[in-house]
């Protein structure tokens, strides 16, 4: 039948997770600083009560976020060649893979899920910028692909949610190849006349932005994700005068028609499930809560106005 | 005149001892002509096994010499009638990445490449090769161009890589350089790519999402520069030289691979040498690729180039059987 498997329960497990580190009961904001009790975190979608930083998420942690009811099915990853340079810097990445892997508990950078926005069944992949800072290698490139089967086998919409410094320079040429590859993959759901949302939150850089990230049939990012091409300090270093400000951030990007929305995370399920219902006239939109345009709702509103 | 590399230091040593018995010879005395005779075999000699045994980053070195042949060099060699076509329709004229119409070998073609330039002056014009997003832009306006009108698209690559700069970043380098991919991608006539030089990055996938994506024997093709990586992975520059070694960027690595499709040899002593020789040999290669598609229809022409990167990395690794 399908390839699923894994049928977690992510809610709890977080919770599970969480009430194993009792030390993690206060988290710091790196952007203000402000410790911030956990429950008061998760209640805000783990974004600062105080400066409004939005938390980088785990994908099992994004997932539940963006699901109806926190649910959804893990779609499996097929298995690629592991460490096929027998790459080796001050480390050998092999075991830099294995540190991943117990550090994240995910097998690779790229969960594929599926489940139920109002109700519509979409195909998501989330990107775990935890995971070797989220770079696209093999397994990256052979998720997306997955994923995009999956949403053309189900004719289901695909959502990537991108947070990656760019392709995984341990893979070598491999990894660049992984760029026209999820272009493919990408393209597939479109021909398929299914849409493909891309969501890029902080960061998203690299060839990862210069492929499947800004292809989106919609762009939205979270507010104040890096996102671009080069780095800001490579681009420092090249062309030795500082940057203006704001430089790379998703407003920014907003201001030069680079994306369609920036929306507050608090604010992504709705505006997601809005569009998506919209995109595939779908019954589901009757599942859809309000009544009123949800994007004209939004608190975040001051983003939006930016397109108007 | 010429420009050696620190590893050539041996026979630069011989050529120039050889040069200056030529001079005494000259000035009248004889019967030097068997010494010179001598000293030339093992200059040759030793340019033969230095060449037949370069380590990644000495090919990393000759990829990016100062005469190695450029776009311009292949053009006016191998495309007659070549019309340079400008400009994204958007915002500009991107010098770093040329293109135009001409025929090679008497089939029409849509020529495209990065032009890194020669002479300071050139290079300066050209950016390196480090294009903006309207050189990929227009890169992609010009493959859709041909797609049109069925004329087979052949892309010369040769770049350090995208320009990392505010105004490039501000105009959408990335969403440039997706797109340029998602054209290659979607053509329904031959596309054939070389990487004549350096094969920088996403810079150098832009335009190299090909059908046939060939090499020339000294260039590399990289995921990131040595330099990059290194002070990236080693946090210091200095270690290029490990980093090109642990990269696998030279043209029989990615053959091994299954990510190029073909090696292009180079005269002895690397194309900087010899480019005629090296851009002819890079003719043959072309013709062959091209006659190797002939059969193919638009339909088969996308579909195959789309097979063939969703193959790579699922069984496409370690020397599987590649086409030569």
């Amino acid at each position: 039948m399908n390839w699923l498997t894994n049928f977690v329960r992510p809610k709890i497990r977080a919770l599970v997770s969480k009430r194993e580190t009792p030390e993690n009961l206060w988290e710091k904001c790196p952007s203000c600083g402000q410790m911030v009790f956990h429950r008061d975190l998760e209640a805000n979608h783990r974004v600062c009560p105080q400066c409004d930083y939005h938390f980088r998420l785990s994908p099992r942690e994004r997932l539940t976020q963006m699901f109806d009811d926190g649910r959804y099915e893990r779609v499996e990853v097929p298995e690629v060649a592991a460490d096929p340079l027998k790459f080796r810097d001050s480390k050998r990445y092999a075991d830099r893979l294995k540190e991943s892997r117990t550090k994240t508990d995910e097998h690779e950078a790229m969960v594929i899920a599926v489940g139920r926005l109002g109700g519509l069944e979409t195909v998501m992949a989330a990107q775990d910028f935890g995971f070797m800072g989220g770079s696209m290698g093999l397994a990256v490139g052979e998720a997306l692909i997955k994923a995009a089967e999956e949403a053309v086998s189900r004719h289901a919409p695909l959502v990537v949610i991108a947070a990656a410094g760019g392709a995984r320079m341990q893979e070598g040429v491999l990894s660049l190849m992984q760029m026209p590859r999820s272009v493919i993959a990408v393209d597939d759901v479109r021909e398929a006349g299914l849409p493909y949302i891309s969501i890029l939150t902080d960061p998203t850089t690299g060839g990862v932005t210069a492929s499947y990230a800004m292809l989106g049939d919609i762009s939205i990012a979270e507010p104040g994700a890096l996102i671009g091409f080069a780095g800001p300090r490579v681009i420092e270093n090249t062309i030795r005068e500082s940057l203006p400000e704001g430089f790379q951030r998703a407003e920014y990007l907003l201001e030069h028609g680079m994306l369609d929305l920036v929306v507050h995370r608090r604010d992504l399920r709705t505006a997601l499930t809005h569009l998506l219902a919209l995109l595939t006239s779908a019954e589901a939109i009757r599942d859809v809560p309000p009544a009123t345009d949800p994007l004209l709702a939004l608190p975040s509103g001051a983003h939006l106005d930016g397109v108007a | 005149m010429e420009a050696f590399l620190d590893f050539e230091k041996p026979i630069a040593e011989l050529e120039n001892k050889i040069r200056e018995l030529r001079h005494l010879a000259d000035t009248g005395d004889a019967d030097i002509g068997e010494e010179v005779a001598r000293l030339e075999a093992k200059a040759g000699a030793l340019l033969v096994d230095t060449y037949a045994n370069l380590t990644p980053w000495q090919k990393t070195q000759v990829a990016r010499h100062p005469n190695r042949p450029h776009f311009g060099d292949y053009v006016s060699r191998l495309i007659d009638g070549f019309t340079p076509l400008a400009g994204d329709r958007a915002y500009g004229d991107d010098p770093a990445i040329r293109g135009g119409l001409g025929r090679f070998r008497g089939r029409p073609v849509m020529v495209i490449g990065h032009e890194r330039g020669n002479g300071t002056e050139g290079r300066i014009r050209h950016n390196f090769g480090m294009a903006q997003p309207e050189g990929y832009r227009k890169a992609a306006r010009l493959m859709k161009l041909a797609d049109r009108f069925g004329i087979a698209i052949l892309t010369f690559v040769d770049t350090p890589g995208a320009y990392p700069g505010i105004g490039a970043e501000e105009r959408g380098q990335s969403e440039a350089i997706a797109r340029s991919i998602e054209t290659c991608l979607s053509l329904s006539v031959p596309l054939l790519s070389v990487v004549i030089g350096e094969g920088g990055s996403g810079g150098a996938i832009a335009l190299a999402s090909g059908n046939r994506v060939m090499m020339l024997e000294h260039a590399i093709y990289s995921v990131i520069s040595p330099e990059g990586c290194a002070s990236i992975l080693w946090r210091s520059a200095e270690h290029a030289r490990q980093a090109a070694e642990a990269l696998k960027l030279t043209a029989r690595d990615l053959m091994g691979f299954g990510v190029i499709d073909t090696v292009i040899d180079e005269p002895v002593g690397g194309a900087h040498r010899s480019p005629p020789g090296a851009i002819d040999a890079t003719g043959d290669a072309i013709e062959a690729a091209f006659m190797s598609l002939d059969n193919l229809d638009g339909g088969q022409l996308k579909s195959s180039r789309r097979e063939k990167f969703l193959k790579m990395g699922r069984n496409g690794l370690y020397g599987g059987p590649n086409r030569a």
